[in-house]
């Protein structure tokens, strides 16, 4: 039985054409209404299975529907259409189970803030009929670090530290699969990566996971992904098969001139993408139509100096933007 | 010489901000050129956000001088509200108004003449190619588009510096570069950016990297100087080798 079991999920926000919220509809309405624009939400229907004790990202920028697929599994809104299950449990018969049995962490800070850390946390527990004491092993690492703060209310919390404040608290009830919405989302990059230490020692503790995030660089810390955009899923995979299935040949090119090597890569036809990347550009061709020797004989004409083009392996953000349906 | 002439924009010397016995800025001196692309960076909490808000005239400092756009921080901080932009992915345009209603409000703040504002929205409809986006509500608008509507609306009244908090977390990958394509072309017009991001590779673009840990900069340099110094491959190294360094936390 897999920990999460979706089946052509579907969901839709509409708006009329000035842009005036219209409520949400059935696919057949945005069909036959030309009137209506869809907003955000689960477009295409998708489906996808999490393995138990998986961590399984939703990547993709804001506005796609990781949002939106998070409060229907979490039993918190209703899909239009399709199936979903939680651990074998319906998410619509049976969301009492459903609730009992996931942990939350949605985007958003939503603890109570005008109780401490320590009242909130006993909150949840009690809430879900267990006591801190009980499942203390599991929030131990995370929770030490902000103990010292027991007695702050979570309001006054810091960034860092409410994020771990509401990761204990998705966690007390001892879940069998974790949700957590975009919960690095706007952390630095030391943070981050702390942040991601503790999901790796959660799954080893066999609890599942299913966690959104809008940073590409995060993608290949979990065991699968799914990339979605405009509320469908562009693909579903390990992060190294999806990286082994980028079709054309990707170059890093430099000059002493990045600025202009970006117009002039782009001004060539045979070049197919071109982005900058850090400190280099990424140059996508289509495979064997372009050779590194003929294009530093075009960037040499058009007066580069030191040039260099080498063949790189793509990252997961070179994929998602080869399979992106936004316009280059 | 008048404001507009003089080669730096941003100028700040021993500038600290103090809240009770908690230095959130302490002691900090950097200069931004015209033109240039500087980018702030630091961890959450390090006081990047104190600081801009002294930079942008919306907090007075405690100790220390500077002058942004020419005006000094402490006595004119109206003059220096009127000479800049400011843009965040937070808050940036009001999404209930349509495109042009946006447009004519913040240019009305900013003290344009009506004629001025229609004249400079027609222009920008026609550079982005949005003439038919002209009557729609902001919010129904793709996020891309947002983006880029958000950044012009920033530099609408064409400021000397512009100061852009975070404007590209959530957005997808080519959008983000899309974006710092505006932001060069902003800079060829002689705008100049004061930029704050937590994605690494966009401090590669930046001319220049200051690095905040708990209130000082720690490190300012172009990227490959700081990479260099750092022997690191790249930003994002040099992020953590620094960042790792702080000892408060996040408040």
């Amino acid at each position: 039985m897999y920990a999460i079991e979706v089946k052509n999920l579907y969901k839709n926000y509409y708006s009329d054409k000035s842009g005036k919220f219209a409520g949400i509809g059935k696919k057949t309405d945005i069909e036959n209404d030309s009137n209506l624009v869809p907003l955000q939400g689960l477009g295409a229907g998708i489906s996808f299975d999490v393995n138990r004790g998986e961590i399984f990202g939703i990547i993709g920028p804001d506005g796609a529907g990781k949002t939106t697929l998070f409060r229907i599994l979490t039993t918190l809104i209703l899909a239009e259409s399709g199936t979903a299950t939680i651990d074998g449990f319906d998410v619509v018969k049976d969301y009492k189970k459903i609730r009992k049995r996931v942990g939350y962490m949605p985007g958003r800070f939503s603890l109570y803030q005008d109780l401490t850390v320590e009242e909130n946390l006993e909150f949840f527990a009690t809430v879900f009929n267990t006591t801190i004491e009980e499942n203390y092993e599991l929030i131990k690492d995370i929770y030490v670090q902000i103990e010292p703060f027991k007695k702050r209310r979570a309001g006054k919390l810091s960034g860092g530290m409410k994020q771990k404040l509401a990761l204990s608290c998705a966690l007390i009830h001892k879940p069998s699969v974790l949700f957590l919405d975009e919960p690095t989302t706007g952390v630095d990059p030391v943070s981050r990566k702390e942040f991601w230490g503790m999901l790796q020692k959660l799954r080893e503790q066999g609890i599942t996971i299913l966690v959104s995030t809008p940073y590409m660089d995060e993608a290949t810390l979990c065991d699968r992904i799914a990339l979605i955009q405009n509320g469908q899923f562009l693909k579903i995979d390990t992060p190294k098969n999806i990286v082994s299935q980028f079709a054309d040949t990707l170059w890093a090119a430099k000059s002493n001139n990045m600025h202009k090597l970006l117009e002039d890569l782009r001004k060539d036809e045979q070049v197919k993408s071109s982005f900058a990347f850090g400190d280099s550009i990424h140059v996508t061709v289509d495979n064997g139509q372009l050779t590194v020797d003929s294009l530093k004989k075009y960037l040499i004409e058009k007066g580069h100096e030191n040039i260099t083009i080498e063949a790189i392996e793509p990252t997961i953000e070179d994929c998602f933007m080869e399979l992106s349906t936004t316009q280059i | 010489m008048t404001n507009r002439e003089m080669d730096t924009v941003i100028k700040v010397e021993n500038l600290t901000k103090r809240f009770g016995n908690f230095t959130a800025v302490d002691n900090i001196s950097f200069e931004v050129k015209r033109g240039e692309i500087f980018g702030f960076l630091g961890a959450n909490g390090a006081g990047k956000t104190t600081a801009m808000r002294m930079l942008c005239g919306l907090s007075i400092p405690t100790e220390g001088k500077g002058t942004v756009a020419g005006y000094d921080i402490f006595k004119q901080p109206e003059m220096i509200k009127k000479s800049i932009g400011y843009m965040s992915q937070k808050f940036s345009m009001y999404e209930d108004l349509k495109v042009w209603e946006n447009l004519e409000l913040f240019g009305g703040i900013y003290g344009m003449s009506d004629k001025v504002i229609k004249q400079k929205t027609d222009e920008l409809m026609l550079n982005l190619n949005f003439e038919e986006e002209r009557d729609k509500l902001v919010k129904a608008l793709p996020l891309g588009f947002k983006q880029k509507l958000a950044f012009s609306v920033s530099i609408f009244h064409q400021p000397q510096v512009v100061f852009l908090d975070e404007p590209t977390g959530g957005v997808d990958p080519i959008t983000r570069r899309r974006f710092w394509e505006m932001i060069y072309d902003a800079t060829a017009q002689g705008i100049t950016v004061f930029v704050t991001t937590h994605y690494m590779d966009e401090a590669e673009y930046c001319d220049r990297v200051s690095i905040m840990v708990d209130g000082r900069i720690e490190a300012l340099d172009s990227p490959e100087n700081l990479k260099k110094q750092f022997h690191a491959k790249n930003m994002d190294e040099v992020f953590q080798q620094l960042a790792r360094k702080a000892k408060r936390g996040d408040n």
